[in-house]
């Protein structure tokens, strides 16, 4: 069975270009970047090329990045940085929408003494910004906003925050896993002190993520060990992933255009599509401030797992917002926190595309789906034709 | 992605007895659309009073389609009597098994049974009996009670996913584990109480609690509270400010000050109010 796969905010697959860059460091050039001898040096030019190259996607100096493995990683890593340099504050912040990474970091924070205050957002998934300046105080040492939802692909206005947190001398770290390669992410222009970014959601493998650090930032390593990463990440590097995580960068760079142009056309067409034949289906997010390639769905009076198994029998790929996917009793803390009522939360579906999709695809989901929906509805004791 | 048997994935492809019963012998419905699944059970009885008829509207995941549809081939051909003792057990084992998580499907088809055969009995409308200790999934001590005992369960998370409890804030915890312990006869930490407390020393220390704990609590809102008489174990009040003309007093009244009393000085206290 072909497979269709539009979860690509879950992972994406490796990009072939990205995949034949790093063969060889598998195989004849597998030496170790510290070594003295060419044979590892060498290597250590090729990580040296990677960094210039994932820093030039976000427009940064390479000194400025250093390589994690993972997103979560790279969370972890600035907010424990953050609260270190600054010992004597007490309060963070973040939004009541962030990646699990960020949430239960600051849950755990939160039972550790700090004082959290989570931002709410709006029906449309918009931050509250007038609650997140309220907030601030002199006691907050970080301020934490995803650049992009990867539930709903909204996206939060970095560039105006972050010029109001930096007037108040407060750090600013942004999840930027789901921004970086599908909207611009220019540090240059966007004054924040410190940005994740993930691998495997650009095309790069899984097991690699990256932190943008701005030169003079206080930073304290996460994983002390060795010097590599120039002191501020202890541990062998990832050579092959690194140089596919470099490769899937300067990508990334190139295919900005596609992603908003045909990836977010054929997003359209499907999100159309779909609202055409399904009755008493509709968006969750703002539609007009998006990541390009995402749409959140919700269909009410059925359940989303039993969507994305049904979808599965036809090799389609994707993801729900409901509590059975996850094994948890309760839907999504991002449909929730944006009050989607429980009729619908619990029937939320996720696409999330990518470049490699095509318009054939598209064609085939928006004929597959309408009937699935229709059969689940046929089932439930809550749907009345 | 979850472990599904072959039996799963077929009984929710392809769920077998789909629909509804017009005039129905028996009739249950149970959960809701908030909880996340919900299931309408019907059936039908023959001449010999066996099920002949059995069907069922499901919304919910995968294998809360499955167990209903399982549920009602389990049940077609059984009398009353036989279906009664279905188990949640059984309709796990006719689909080969469900992810532990997911067995709280099976007992959404089991409760559903219970009620249809009660509505049929017109032992409807009875009560939710116990006290709910999960608000989140409105689940009673006692239906936790039962499912620990029918399925052995000793943990928190066991609870969780067999009837939910437990699984959304998280306030229940320590309540679902002192059912657990009471029912596996584990010792529970009992908080100390001065034992065996004179009448002097018991006045002393009601009096004590009134001036530490109660009052400052009930002038927050606005009210006040006198302490009358101490007779055995009756304690005896009297309500003022915005206490006495709120409707809600008697609530404040049993659940807050016999709660305190009864935690700060004798587990025997009860509080009756006196009128002005």
């Amino acid at each position: 069975m072909k497979i269709i796969y539009v979860d690509n905010n879950a992972t994406t697959q490796v990009a072939p270009e990205v995949l034949q860059e790093m063969l060889p460091y598998f195989t004849e050039s597998y030496g170790n970047p510290s070594s003295i001898h060419s044979f590892g040096g060498n290597v250590s030019y090729k990580l040296k090329e990677a960094r210039a190259k994932l820093a030039a996607l976000l427009r940064a100096a390479p000194e400025e990045i250093i390589f994690t493995g993972c997103g979560t990683e790279s969370d972890n890593t600035a907010i424990k940085a953050a609260i270190l340099s600054s010992p004597d504050k007490k309060h963070i912040i973040t939004t009541r929408v962030e990646h699990p990474a960020i949430k239960n970091l600051y849950e755990y924070l939160s039972k550790k003494g700090y004082r959290v205050t989570f931002v709410p957002v709006d029906r449309k998934g918009n931050l509250d910004i007038d609650f997140l300046y309220k907030n601030l105080s002199e006691d907050t040492a970080v301020v934490s906003i995803m650049w992009a939802n990867n539930e709903t692909g909204v996206i939060f206005p970095i560039e105006e925050i972050v010029a109001v947190i930096k007037e108040r001398g407060i750090i600013f770290h942004t999840d930027a896993v789901q921004a970086v390669g599908k909207i611009p992410v220019d540090v240059s222009k966007v004054n924040v002190d410190m940005l994740s970014i993930s691998g495997h959601k650009i095309h790069a493998p899984k097991g690699v993520g990256a932190l943008y650090i701005r030169k003079g930032t206080k930073f304290f390593p996460f994983l002390i060990g060795g010097h590599q990463e120039n002191g501020r990440r202890g541990g062998t590097e990832n050579v092959a992933s690194i140089i596919g995580l470099g490769m899937a960068g300067e990508l990334a760079a190139d295919n900005l255009e596609v992603e908003n142009g045909r990836v977010k056309l054929l997003r359209d067409k499907l999100e159309n599509g779909i609202l055409k034949r399904v009755p008493n289906s509709m968006v969750n997010g703002d539609r007009e401030n998006r990541l390009p390639n995402t749409t959140s769905i919700s269909f009410e009076f059925v359940e989303g797992e039993a969507i994305l198994l049904m979808m599965d029998e036809f090799g389609i790929c994707a993801s729900s917002g409901s509590a059975c996917t996850s094994g948890s009793l309760e839907p999504s803390h991002v449909l929730r926190a944006m009050g989607v009522p429980f009729t619908a939360a619990h029937g939320s579906i996720r696409f999330s595309l990518s470049k490699y999709n095509t318009e054939e695809e598209i064609d085939y989901i928006i004929e597959k789906l309408p009937p699935i929906i229709a059969r689940l509805r046929e089932l439930s004791p809550f749907w009345d034709k | 992605m979850w472990e599904y048997t072959d039996e799963v994935k077929d009984h929710f492809l392809n769920p077998r007895n789909v629909g509804i019963i017009e005039d129905p012998d028996g009739m249950g419905e149970v959960g809701s659309m908030a909880c996340g699944d919900a299931l309408k059970l019907f059936f039908k009885l023959d001449e010999n009073k066996k099920i002949k008829d059995a069907k069922f509207q499901t919304f919910g995941c995968a294998s809360a389609i499955a167990s209903s549809s399982a549920l009602t081939e389990i049940i077609k051909g059984l009398t009353l009597e036989e279906a009664k003792k279905v188990t949640n057990e059984d309709i796990a084992n006719f689909l080969g098994g469900l992810p532990k998580e997911k067995m709280h499907c099976s007992v959404l088809g089991r409760d559903a049974l219970e009620k249809a055969i009660a509505n049929y009995l017109g032992e409807e409308d009875k009560r939710i009996e116990g006290e709910i200790v999960c608000e989140c999934f409105g689940v009673t001590d006692l239906e936790i009670e039962r499912a620990v005992r029918e399925n052995n369960l000793s943990t928190i998370e066991d609870v969780t996913d067999y009837i939910k409890a437990g699984g959304g804030c998280g306030n229940c915890h320590e309540k679902i584990q002192e059912i657990i312990d009471s029912i596996l006869g584990r010792e529970h930490p009992v908080k100390k109480k001065p034992a065996q407390l004179t009448n002097i020393k018991k006045i002393k220390l009601i009096e004590e609690t009134f001036e530490r704990e109660i009052k400052p609590a009930l002038k927050k809102d606005g009210g006040d509270i006198e302490l009358i008489d101490v007779d055995g174990n009756t304690v005896f009040v009297r309500l003022s400010g915005m206490c006495a003309s709120c409707s809600k007093s008697q609530v404040t009244l049993k659940h807050y000050v016999e709660t305190k009393l009864r935690e700060l000085v004798s587990s025997e206290l009860v509080v009756e109010e006196v009128q002005q």
